[in-house]
């Protein structure tokens, strides 16, 4: 008797955990927060968009095991779950985004446009309209994000082929070349028009450069104008051992958002900026010894966050769903670091920076933590261990936040509830 | 005693074997911690989408050993499918390497985590080298 009421009890407590083990599909959230595993291994998905009816699409990096790379995804009985899944497209990219009937979606060299009917389903899968084509892809930092305002213009970020425009990429020793010359036709954003067919780089605009890697991006409707969010460069301690530790690198330099203005530079390849110092330091590879400034004609950040943790969405939270101090306010994706090897690898969170009046009103705070882990242990050493990490983000219209992965390809869905 | 002397003969080649080993080991674990890891991880198991992994490589396991040397000494820029994967980041070249020091660092990688291949001799690495 004693035996069974033991089994029973060690059941029950197995039942408890496992329960337990998929609340908020492993994610920890503030309070009042819940989340739901939206959709699982849907290939690598990258940023996602939402329409109007709550269909939400994902851009893949590269087409998953049916040989799709964009895919379609409803939640027809609203239980948190998607369970009308299907998809088109046959070539990889980053960017997705949705305004009206319009979908938008990048490859690594272009932007596309596709027609939605009403039931928010693709008419023309087959025989999309090339809006831009022929941008660079020189394998580094090659995926293509976009975001529009609210006049019908794209704004593309297209990434530095290099990590700090050295002669020679990735070589101890080698200098940076000056005036860096990636930067006529990499490394910043671009804007296009988001009607016009078949565009090039000469029908497009600069808008802003000495952005090195820019994968998260958004117009902030409050301020009408766009930020970003930009990948800092890697390695100082590979390359310049007598001037950086390995726990120096592991620091250095900042993850950076600008609020971008037409023209703005931010620096890239000739400064980084030093989260310690909060200034502009001259890259190594430009003469800099780790002190001094520079970059007198570049802008600030206007948040900015650890080291190397690969800032890959930037998302302005416009919903009622959540309490008020997230109104307006910035969600940004953390894809989680590499470059902080040998030590412990950071950052597979959604942070949140609370904004007022179009400035950012506070310190920067993890929003939601415990993609690395799922439940298990958020420590890892390398991120292909970790469970997910995050990449895109997305506001339903309900309010409810969506956060993709494209390691394994699961969809978050966030809500909250008094 | 001739067969005293020959076992003892044996015993100091086979620990000398041992030794000479466990250095190639030694050695090549200290250049891949301060050459190598950054990018590839202390796993092997590289970064997903941009470092290619080395734990579980067809590419480090297998028998094309100049195409190994010539990565590691010239470094690598093409964009890289291995295994079912791309991987997009530039390898840096490491032109200070010596024969011995590719060598080292290519028997290590090739018998570390998983990876059970075989090491990797300086003479293997000269051969390679005349090859092409």
């Amino acid at each position: 008797m004693k035996t069974l009421k033991n089994s029973l009890l060690i059941a029950l407590l197995a039942v408890t955990t496992q329960l337990q083990a998929q609340s908020n599909a492993g994610l920890k959230l503030p309070e009042g927060f819940k989340a739901t595993l939206f959709a699982d291994s849907i290939g690598s998905a990258r940023h996602i968009a939402i329409t109007t009816n709550g269909v939400l699409f994902a851009k893949l990096m590269y087409p998953n095991k049916a040989g799709k790379s964009i895919i379609r995804l409803e939640d027809k009985n609203n239980d948190g779950v998607a369970d009308n899944i299907s998809g088109w497209g046959k070539y990889g990219g980053t960017g997705i985004f949705v305004k009206g009937k319009s979908l938008y979606a990048t490859s690594n060299t272009g932007v596309f446009l596709y027609q939605l009917n009403d039931k928010d389903e693709v008419i023309d899968s087959l025989a999309p309209k090339t809006i831009v084509k022929g941008l660079i892809d020189r394998k580094q930092h090659e995926s293509k994000s976009i975001t529009l305002d609210g006049q019908g213009n794209i704004y593309v970020n297209i990434g530095a082929y290099s990590n700090a425009c050295q002669e020679k990429d990735r070589s101890p020793g080698s200098k940076g070349m000056m005036p860096c010359p990636i930067l006529d036709s990499a490394g910043g954003i671009w804007k296009f028009d988001g009607n016009k067919e078949n565009q090039v780089y000469g029908d497009g605009k600069r808008y802003a450069t000495g952005l090195r890697n820019v994968v998260g991006l958004d117009w902030n409707s409050k301020t009408n104008s766009l930020f970003v969010t930009q990948h800092g460069r890697d390695q100082l301690n590979s390359f310049y051992p007598t001037l950086y530790t390995d726990a120096q690198n592991a620091e250095l330099p900042a993850e950076t958002m600008y609020e971008i203005k037409e023209g703005d530079n931010a620096g890239w390849p000739y400064v980084y900026f030093d989260p310690y110092q909060k200034k502009k330091i001259v890259s190594p590879e430009y003469g800099g010894d780790g002190k001094k400034e520079g970059g007198e004609d570049a802008i600030n950040p206007a948040v900015f966050f650890p080291a190397h943790m690969a800032p890959n969405a930037l998302l302005f939270y416009t919903g009622n769903l959540f309490p008020e101090k997230y109104k307006n306010g910035a969600f940004i994706a953390f894809h989680g670091s590499w470059n902080r090897a040998p030590l412990p690898q950071e950052g597979f969170f959604v942070a949140f920076v609370p904004f007022k009046n179009g400035k950012p009103s506070g310190d920067w705070e993890i929003f939601a933590n415990g993609f690395s882990g799922l439940n298990g242990d958020d420590k890892v050493k390398n991120p292909r261990n970790a469970k997910a990490r995050p990449c895109g983000l997305a506001q339903g219209p309900d309010g409810a936040l969506y956060v993709s992965d494209d390691s394994k390809g699961a969809i978050f869905k966030i809500s909250y509830s008094k | 005693m001739f067969l005293k002397q020959w076992i003892i003969l044996c015993f100091s080649i086979f620990v000398f074997t041992i030794s000479v080993h466990a250095q190639d080991i030694v050695k090549g674990k200290k250049i891949y911690e301060t050459r190598c890891l950054v990018c590839h991880q202390s796993d092997g198991g590289g970064v997903p989408n941009m470092n290619a992994p080395l734990d579980g490589s067809s590419n480090v396991v297998g028998n094309n050993i100049g195409r190994l040397v010539k990565i590691i000494k010239e470094g690598y820029s093409e964009k890289i499918a291995l295994d079912g994967y791309y991987y997009s980041n530039v390898m840096t070249p490491n032109p200070d390497f010596k024969d011995a020091d590719i060598a080292n660092v290519l028997s290590y990688i090739r018998t570390s985590w998983s990876n059970k291949a075989t090491k990797i001799t300086v003479a293997q690495v000269q051969a390679s080298k005349r090859k092409k």
